[in-house]
């Protein structure tokens, strides 16, 4: 008989050799390492989705999803059962804040200019990935169904509806029926509970497996200095497996601090007679209820979100002027335009949302779709394309730099109306104060 | 044979073309598989619809006798899902209570003799139509029938309209 000390040992080095280095590299460019250059968004993603999946197999254990049971299956699951606050928790803060870690990372992504080159696929599957995580929060939102989810699926699906030629027939396919009714509640758990997590399942080892392809994360450099060939390398175990390690446990920590000390609530049950006041949507979308306050819903609903979204996938494969892989915010210039850009949306979406608030609102010289729509579009548009020629030919910005600073400035607007739409938003959709 | 050349044969050899009609065929028929799965799936959603439209056939609710709505008020059926307008000139009308901007649920306000929606604040008056954006067009309605002198509302079908208009009312 061997020492069984010794076997535990070769046991150990088995399994780290044949799975974890299978799993991860076995080597990786010691400057990727550093964690201000990833900050570990991406590992702290795929650790949230663990997460989600196994808070959610324990709930669906309890829950029941027929309107008439949905909101008492998680009473019951908040007050009779030992852990079921925590798991629900667990569950509500991994899936809220992996929206937020998914879109930080789609942003370091893009400002290390690791969406180029051999990236550029994988920048597609990651923003395929980002809309099957908005697409899980927004059909979980709608099961407790208590007032808060019902109302705020109706308002949502009922964008639906502005879409022109099919937005009714889409509409009443997504509700199955022209109410949120038990038709509905089903479609969404069944989206929930499988399609989303297969496809993301499927995408997120598609996702790795080009990372490691591209041979990992991309390798940061200085602005002016070329990559080097040579880089220095470290092991993937310890030095990455750990680091990784260190990330997940703890993430792990503070979900578990917020399941425990900021659980959510459960609010009344569904009652389709009585809209709550105000009725918003999930904060992900308040951005996009923001814009349907100020533009006609032609463009709210879809020319602007199929614009963004086509500019996001299209970036990438835009030819590219010059090679800014690796380097932070491109080049010293770009950095100086992006926070000319940050800065001007800061000031001018708020005094915009209030100008169209205040004086701009009835149009009755034009009918709407052209006075509420087409002409503010056009001039925002027109805006965009001044400034990104203005930079290119006053600042001396590459033309990365430019789009940089356009993403940057739409980024910030985006957020800016998210945040009005959250805080400053009361009775009927009027702007207040949120003290 | 090593894989590179038999690839390399591959166009060359008769029996390897017939692998590659084979190929071809094995990607049809996973194609088609697929398209049967996504068919199947929708048609799983049918039932519910088809059972739907059956209940909304029949379902012609019986409001009450005319005599019952005074001119200028508004009864709600919470049932019904619907309002039954009667204008001052002794008309009737009845209408959905869903909002048209974003299908939140209006409630009639009394004091101000108007429907006044909670989620964006848009505004109806007594025959449903729009005081105040951001609705762009009037509350949907149903057909009303007096039949003896009792009020019945057809439910089965929903009438959307962009405006008001005076043939839509239903005199007694």
């Amino acid at each position: 008989m061997g020492n069984p000390r010794k076997a535990t040992v070769a046991e150990q080095t088995r399994v780290r050799k044949y799975f974890f280095l299978h799993m991860r590299p076995n080597r990786v460019p010691a400057a990727t390492l550093r964690y201000t250059h990833t900050f570990g968004l991406g590992g702290m993603s795929a650790v949230l989705a663990v997460l989600l999946v196994l808070t959610g197999a324990l709930m669906m254990l309890a829950y029941e999803p027929t309107p008439g049971r949905a909101h008492d299956s998680i009473l019951g699951l908040q007050t009779e059962t030992l852990f079921g606050p925590l798991v629900r928790g667990l569950h509500f803060w991994s899936a809220n804040l992996l929206i937020a870690v998914a879109l930080l990372h789609m942003l370091r992504v893009f400002f290390t200019g690791a969406k180029d080159g051999p990236r550029k696929l994988n920048w597609v599957i990651g923003l395929t990935l980002l809309g099957c995580v908005l697409a899980a929060n927004f059909t979980g939102y709608l099961l407790p169904w208590d007032q808060l989810s019902y109302w705020a699926v109706t308002i949502c699906t009922g964008m639906l509806g502005y879409v022109p030629g099919v937005g009714g027939w889409l509409q009443e396919a997504v509700r199955g029926g022209r109410e949120v009714g038990p038709t509905t509640l089903i479609i969404f758990y069944t989206i929930h509970t499988t399609v989303v997590p297969a496809a993301m399942v499927v995408l997120m080892g598609f996702h790795f497996w080009r990372i490691r392809k591209a041979r990992g994360v991309v390798l940061p450099r200085p602005a002016g200095e070329s990559a080097p060939t040579d880089p220095e390398f470290a092991r993937g175990w310890p030095d990455l497996i750990l680091r990784e390690l260190a990330v997940g446990t703890a993430l792990i920590a503070v979900v578990m601090m917020l399941a425990i000390f900021a659980g959510p609530d459960l609010g009344t049950p569904a009652n389709p007679g009585m809209s709550p006041n105000p009725a918003k949507a999930p904060w992900y979308f308040v951005g996009f209820q923001e814009l349907q306050i100020h533009f006609h819903p032609l463009f709210s609903v879809l020319v602007i979100p199929l614009a963004a979204v086509a500019g996001l996938i299209w970036w990438p494969y835009r030819r590219r002027e010059a090679d800014q892989t690796g380097v932070l915010f491109g080049s010293p210039v770009g950095r100086r335009t992006a926070l000319i850009a940050a800065l001007t949306g800061l000031i001018l979406t708020p005094l915009l949302i209030i100008a169209d608030e205040k004086w701009l609102q009835p149009t009755a010289w034009a009918p709407a779709v052209v006075g509420h729509g087409l002409v503010p579009f056009l001039i925002l548009a027109a805006a965009v394309v001044g400034s990104h020629q203005f930079l290119r030919r006053r600042l001396n910005a590459t033309r990365e730099d430019a789009d940089q600073a356009v993403f940057v400035l739409l980024a910030t607007a985006f957020t800016i109306m998210t945040m009005t739409g959250v805080w400053f938003r009361g009775a009927g959709m009027a702007l207040v104060w949120p003290w | 044979m090593t894989e590179l050349e038999s690839r390399k044969t591959e166009t060359k050899d008769p029996d390897l073309s017939r692998r590659g009609f084979f190929r071809k065929v094995w990607l049809v028929l996973g194609a088609l598989a697929t398209l049967q799965f996504l068919w199947i799936g929708f048609d799983m959603l049918r039932p519910r619809k088809r059972r739907r439209r059956e209940a909304a056939a029949g379902a012609i609710y019986t409001a009450g006798p005319v005599e019952r709505f005074e001119p200028g008020t508004v009864t709600a059926f919470p049932e019904g899902r619907f309002y039954l307008s009667r204008l001052p000139d002794g008309g009737f009308l009845a209408l959905g209570r869903t909002c048209t901007h974003l299908g939140c649920t209006v409630p009639w306000i009394e004091e101000d003799r108007r429907f006044a929606c909670p989620c964006h604040a848009s505004v109806f008056d007594i025959t449903g139509e729009v005081l105040s954006p951001p609705a762009d067009r009037a509350l949907d309605m149903y057909a009303v029938r007096i039949e003896n002198g009792i009020v019945k509302v057809d439910l089965g079908r929903t009438i959307k309209r962009r405006g008001f208009e005076t043939a839509q009312v239903t005199m007694p």
